[in-house]
């Protein structure tokens, strides 16, 4: 093989591994979206609490329990729970304290308040836990697991990717064949019409929320363990970039967030590979412009008319 | 109504010249009673104005949302600075009436190409493609060596100084002229657009879309018109911020400063134009005077935390905002 297409295998493992991060985070905004119609900006700040969450596990473990927690699997899986849970916790919150009072609000005031929850999450962060940058404990010991010339497979990226595949499965089965998963299907379809036929819907809602939020921490610890560099204001733009994923794959589609994910980050890692890398964050939104113009509903999503 | 000539020209001019003489007097009194950084935050409030009320235009009367203004902001910015510096080396007065208007226009091509395609989009679509046209403009700003790029432009300048006899008139006291005049023009301007036809098409497509098509409004075209006059305006907002502050730098032009204009207008009310011109003085002097102490003393932006809760709970408790969509005369006009 060539050195080119050697290269370009590299990326091509490089681009599938950020992307379906992108994947985890994109099923939540698209799940949300699917149900509320509402983009929920606080989403990439869940994310950030999910990463600062298993950073201070990992601390307190060590001051509190006086267990040094050996990098290996079991540690993954370990702080991959933990921020799941931290994260339902502040999804579920910031559904009952600022979404469900305005659920009959009109929706641009939700969007507002979706906004002022990011902002909020944002700077709270940067007083409590310090705008400077943090390293993110060592999760496991990265290894090249087969070269190919110049390319090399890595543990990194198999772990993220099988991680990612892991919940994404999980998701779709437990959307196609659990009661909660056709309630789910129910309310996004039709909220008033599911509620007559006797589901809780702010329940499902909740529920929407917890397993959004949890996808979103997975995505935290992935991001953590390759990228280790945590800082309050590390949510605003994975989040942004995961959002034009799901709006790229059609919003409310689960296979479109996946979709969407993987191409985005394909394209992102092409983008800096081959062309430039200074425009790195303009070519996400320059795409999602495009998408928008071109095929609005995206890729897999439904056109959908308004009645009046 | 048989009335004079002079009483109709009087009728048409009227309120633009006596808001100016306004401004003049209170510029002086301004100059006269406080130092030079309480005059620099009086230039930023009248930036901060002409923000708000472009937004309004867009987020409060046609009922659309932008959340990336501080892009057309910017290009206004950037326009004036870079013609006041490269191209004109030493303005006049009358030169910066001008850098303004063109710093307008250009916002408004820059308007007009997002909003033509984007317009069809629903609500929440559009926000995300202004904000993704914001941060593609800052982008652009910080590659571009030629406005200095990422260490910003510098040595923008204020009007020469002029002397009547022995009464000087500061490049302060001019510029906080032109910037009133831009204040009160704009002001006029929108006030008198929203009471218009125009307007109520405005307001219409705001309330129901679909109502407003079946009574024959283009609503894509009257969406692109609110968003053109908008960043129009905003572009000469940010003139008047880039000869006030006299140095532009792309970080300024973030998220951050869009969501500014978003407090303002919510604060004020989503279609209260006196709203959001007390909401962008308040604002302003509240967090430059008030709280940039504090904001030093523990070196994160306080304000950041603030406007975040004064957004959540004014959306919660009283989502019309301070005025609604009520004017500021309204309050003592008879119902």
């Amino acid at each position: 093989m060539s050195d080119f297409s050697q290269e370009f295998i590299q990326h091509l493992i490089n681009g599938i591994s950020l992307g379906s991060i992108y994947a985890l985070i994109a099923l939540g905004y698209t799940m949300v979206y699917g149900i509320l119609q509402l983009i929920n900006f606080a989403h990439s700040e869940v994310y950030m609490i999910g990463a600062f969450a298993a950073y201070y596990a990992v601390k307190l473990t060590s001051t509190v329990l006086g267990v040094t927690l050996v990098p290996g699997f079991l540690t993954l899986v370990f702080l991959i729970v933990v921020a799941m849970i931290v994260c339902s916790v502040l999804g579920l919150t910031i559904e009952r304290l600022a979404y469900r009072p305005l659920r009959k609000a009109p929706k641009l005031n939700i969007l507002i308040t979706a906004i002022g929850v990011s902002l909020l999450l944002q700077n709270a962060g940067q007083l409590l836990f310090g705008a400077d940058p943090k390293f993110f404990p060592n999760v496991m010991e990265d290894s090249t697991l087969a070269t190919f010339g110049v390319a090399e497979l890595r543990l990194f990226d198999v772990v993220v990717l099988g991680v990612g595949v892991f919940f994404m499965t999980a998701l779709t089965w437990m959307i196609q064949n659990t009661k909660t998963g056709k309630a789910m299907r129910a309310v996004s379809s039709n909220a008033t019409v599911a509620s007559l036929m006797g589901i809780n819907v702010n329940y499902i809602i909740g529920i929407t929320f917890v397993i959004g939020s949890s996808l979103a921490g997975v995505g935290a610890i992935l991001v953590g363990m390759k990228y280790p560099k945590i800082e309050p204001l590390m949510g605003a733009l994975i989040g942004l970039k995961a959002f034009v994923a799901a709006v790229l794959g059609g919003i409310g589609s689960l296979t479109g967030a996946v979709l969407g994910g993987v191409i985005m980050g394909l394209c992102e890692e092409m983008v800096v590979a081959y062309l430039s890398s200074t425009y790195r964050d303009a070519f996400a939104f320059g795409l999602l412009i495009l998408i928008l113009i071109f095929r609005p509903a995206g890729l897999l999503g439904k056109a959908s008319q308004e009645k009046v | 109504m048989n009335d004079t000539p002079v009483k109709k020209i009087w009728k048409s001019i009227g309120t633009p010249v006596l808001s100016i003489v306004g401004f003049a007097i209170l510029g002086q009194l301004i100059e006269g009673s406080t130092n030079q950084y309480v005059q620099l935050v009086c230039l930023g409030a009248l930036a901060n104005i002409i923000f708000a009320i472009s937004l309004n235009l867009v987020n409060g009367f046609t009922g659309q949302f932008s959340i990336g203004h501080a892009g057309f902001m910017a290009v206004g910015a950037y326009v004036s600075g870079y013609l006041s510096t490269e191209v004109v080396k030493v303005p006049g007065l009358f030169d910066f009436f001008w850098f303004a208007i063109a710093g307008g226009l250009v916002a408004a091509a820059a308007g007009y190409v997002v909003g033509l395609p984007s317009l069809r989009l629903r609500g929440d679509y559009l926000a995300i493609v202004t904000l993704g046209f914001g941060e593609i403009i800052r982008v652009i700003l910080i590659n571009t060596p030629a406005v200095g790029g990422a260490r910003g432009m510098g040595n923008i300048p204020r009007p020469v100084q002029v002397e009547i006899g022995e009464y000087a008139l500061t490049p302060w006291y001019l510029y906080f002229l032109v910037a009133g005049f831009f204040v009160a023009i704009s002001f006029i301007v929108l006030w008198r657009l929203t009471h218009s036809t125009h307007g109520r098409a405005f307001l219409s497509v705001r309330e129901d879309e679909i109502a407003a098509q079946a009574m024959g409004i283009d609503t894509t075209k009257v969406k692109v018109r609110a968003f053109v006059i908008s960043s129009f305006f905003c572009g000469i907002s940010g003139a008047v911020f880039a000869h006030a502050n006299q140095y532009l730098n792309p970080s300024t032009f973030t998220f951050t400063k869009s969501v500014d204009a978003i407090v303002m207008v919510v604060l004020g009310g989503l279609g209260s134009l006196t709203g959001s011109v007390v909401a962008a003085v308040g604002i302003t002097f509240l967090m430059e005077l008030g709280l940039r102490q504090v904001t030093e003393m523990i070196g994160i932006d306080l304000r950041m935390v603030i406007y975040p809760l004064i957004l959540i709970f004014f959306m919660i408790l009283r989502p019309q905002g301070i005025f609604g969509t009520k004017e500021l005369p309204d309050l003592w006009r008879r119902r």
